[in-house]
């Protein structure tokens, strides 16, 4: 026993220093999620609004303009030029001098006497983003306005310069007030939905990548037998490794966590307690699925490609940003493979919900599940021989 | 088994699977390393020195046959043999970002060597070794010679009694390469090691007490160095023919001609009597216009030996 304890504490020691000797990588480990959170805080916004507008106005009445200036009105629009028709609006959108075109047919003002009046919102198709937020803009307002609305989405990728929409009904004579009510985030502050999910990713990334570098580094350059051949048991190789890697990690948790608190105003609603031992886990799974990544790959150049893989995965199927109730089967699936989904929504669960562990035992459990499937089958993959 | 023999085989088969099928890198090999003795396992590139060195360690699953270090079986007793046994492999690397110290210590550590053998055991093996003086260099930025160095007083920092060292003077000048085999020889001398090597290079078969010749996965003799040098046919003369291709076409098929193998621009030839053949040789070129320069009998060394050996397994094949 004794013996095991100091070759585990002389591993520990080895890949201790090895970490702080690398300080490029050590810098980039500890300063890669302080640049994510401010890269998402800061340039990458989510919220489309001021959406850039052209209006092709041929009522010219109170009536449309009315219209017009509720669309301003609603932030969602900025009106920058007015046109004479729907050709000159669809010029507009294709030399990318605005993204929306609003066209008002000559009888608007008449038709809204009559109830069933009529306004074309032509949207750039080729930013999803932008149709969606467009769309439902438009609508909520023509809505407010008691009035028929046709959209008309363009699809400028094809070779169709218009698709028709479906058309809403504006139930003029019926109006109906919804009133919505936002739980855990009243504010819709993109950070407060976006840390949570990035402490996950950021965790999910690091863990796989140490990990697996850490391993396959040792073996492209010859060290790995010359371990090997060392009494060391693959176990407490496996310990050894992952120990300085967990302390990192956590070092990390800590950054995002606290900037997420201290400087974004991100309130922590929930234990931080479970939080700590949650993310733990969590770790643990990433290190172990790291760790098992670096049986197949055979290079550093071949982990840190599959590294940059995960990590685009990790973006779009783990629900950061993209919700997962959409994809289809086999795309959700492929996320259920990811520990960060489980994660991000704990995270979410105990950050933003303040909700303890009987709301989430579930996603708790795959994650204990996960990790000793993961570390049980790398012990596996960490032999005592070469072949 | 005899309490002397410190590595022992018997019909040690090692086969890979690839895609092509199976391949029989050891090919039943039959060893026997005595206690302090030094034995060198040689053989050109891909003989199987490296995968018998590594079955023997336990380091790749045995596919037959018997192997035992010390007395511990390679396959069951593997980490008894870790930590009995000192060993360099061949693409071996000491971690690149750690100090000369921090190897030893780190070494010594996973061998579980006390504090207090450290604080004795590894200067006197770094002053042994050269090194005391770069003790706070990174293992990567010392030359090749002295990182084998590193490596060897790495390999015995927990007193091992059995080194097994798989090419280690391979890239090294041939300065270092005296000077390492020079800390060697000191070791078995004042320490009784176990010495067991691979090597590619026929001048290092001089330094061992034993020696095995591998070739295509079998050892094809083992004995003394002055005994395998016996083995090859007749008696060496060695000459600089004035023209060589012809002249290589041409002695061979000379009466008395054993075998010809050649050396830079001169020939080596063996003949079953130097006095009587020597004339006939120099007579038979002069015939052609080729003259016969600084013609001598020379020993055979283990070079000639082996290409002799190999040769003669290839005709009986």
């Amino acid at each position: 026993m004794q013996k095991r304890l100091n070759r585990i504490s002389a591993i520990i020691q080895k890949e201790t220093i090895q970490i702080l000797r690398d300080w490029p990588t050590l810098a980039m480990v500890l300063l890669m999620p302080v640049l994510e959170m401010f890269l998402f805080a800061y340039a990458v916004s989510m919220t489309v609004d001021h959406i850039p507008t052209a209006v092709a106005d041929m009522s010219k009445d109170v009536q449309s303009r009315a219209f017009v200036d509720a669309l301003t009105a609603s932030g969602y629009f900025d009106v920058e030029m007015y046109v004479a028709d729907e050709a000159a609006v669809i010029r507009n959108i294709d030399e990318g001098q605005t993204r929306v075109g609003i066209v008002i047919p000559p009888d608007f003002a008449t038709r809204i006497e009559r109830g069933d009046a009529q306004a074309l919102v032509i949207l750039d198709g080729s930013d999803s983003t932008t149709v969606s937020a467009g769309y439902s803009a438009a609508s909520a307002v023509a809505q407010s306005m008691a009035m028929k609305l046709t959209v008309e989405k363009m699809n400028r990728m094809g070779a169709v310069g218009m698709l028709s929409g479906g058309s809403l009904n504006g139930a003029s004579s019926l109006p109906i007030y919804t009133s919505t009510r936002v739980l855990y985030n009243p504010a819709k502050d993109d950070m407060t939905f976006i840390v949570p999910g990035l402490t996950a990713i950021l965790l999910q990334v690091m863990t796989i990548g140490q990990a697996a570098v850490a391993v396959v580094r040792e073996r492209e350059l010859g060290v790995a037998e010359q371990i090997l051949v060392t009494p060391a048991r693959p176990i407490e190789l496996l310990i050894g490794k992952m120990a300085p890697n967990l302390a990192l990690t956590v070092i990390d948790l800590l950054i995002i966590v606290l900037l997420g608190i201290f400087w974004f105003d991100v309130p922590f609603m929930g234990s931080p307690w479970l939080f700590a031992w949650l993310s733990l886990l969590f770790i643990v799974s990433g290190l172990g699925l790291g760790l098992l990544i670096s049986t197949i790959v055979k290079t550093q150049k071949q982990a840190q490609q599959l590294t940059m893989l995960f990590m685009m995965l990790c973006m779009l199927l783990t629900g950061l940003i993209y919700p997962r109730g959409p994809m289809p089967a086999g795309v959700r699936a492929a996320g259920a493979l990811i520990p960060a989904t489980y994660f991000i929504r704990i995270a979410r669960g105990i950050i933003t919900k303040g909700v303890g562990l009987s709301f989430m035992w579930q996603d708790v459990l795959i994650l204990v599940i996960y990790s000793v499937v993961v570390i049980g089958l790398s012990v596996r993959a960490f032999r005592k021989r070469l072949d | 088994m005899n309490e002397n023999v410190t590595i022992f085989t018997r019909d040690l088969v090692k086969r890979f699977k690839t895609k092509s099928g199976a391949v029989t890198a050891v090919d039943g090999v039959t060893l026997q390393v005595r206690r302090g003795e030094t034995y060198g396992l040689i053989g050109p590139d891909g003989a199987g020195k490296t995968t018998t060195t590594r079955v023997i360690l336990g380091l790749l699953e045995r596919s037959g046959g018997e192997s035992r270090i010390l007395g511990y079986d390679s396959m069951r007793d593997t980490y008894a043999i870790r930590e009995r046994v000192g060993y360099i492999a061949q693409q071996f690397a000491l971690p690149a970002d750690l100090t000369v110290m921090e190897n030893m210590r780190f070494f010594a550590n996973i061998q579980s060597v006390s504090r207090k053998d450290q604080r004795e055991r590894i200067p006197e093996l770094l002053e042994f070794a050269g090194l005391s003086a770069f003790t706070k260099r990174l293992a990567g930025r010392l030359s090749g010679g002295m990182k084998k160095k590193l490596a060897l007083a790495c390999s015995l920092v927990h007193e091992p009694d059995v080194v097994m060292l798989d090419e280690p003077t391979l890239g090294v000048d041939p300065v270092s390469r005296r000077e390492f085999w020079g800390m060697l020889g000191d070791l078995r001398t004042e320490k009784g090691l176990t010495i067991f090597f691979c090597t590619p290079y026929m001048d290092e078969a001089e330094r061992c007490n034993w020696v095995g010749l591998m070739y295509e996965g079998q050892l094809i003799a083992h004995d003394s160095p002055e005994t395998i040098k016996q083995m090859v046919p007749g008696r060496l003369l060695e000459f600089t023919p004035s023209n060589f291709v012809p002249a290589w076409r041409l002695v061979p098929d000379l009466e008395g001609v054993l075998e010809v193998q050649t050396y830079g621009v001169m020939l080596h030839v063996f003949v079953d009597d130097v006095g009587k053949r020597r004339r006939e040789i120099e007579t038979a070129l002069a015939a052609q216009g080729i003259t016969c320069e600084g013609m001598r009998e020379i020993e055979p060394r283990m070079e000639e030996a082996f290409i002799s050996l190999i040769r003669k397994q290839r005709r009986e094949e």
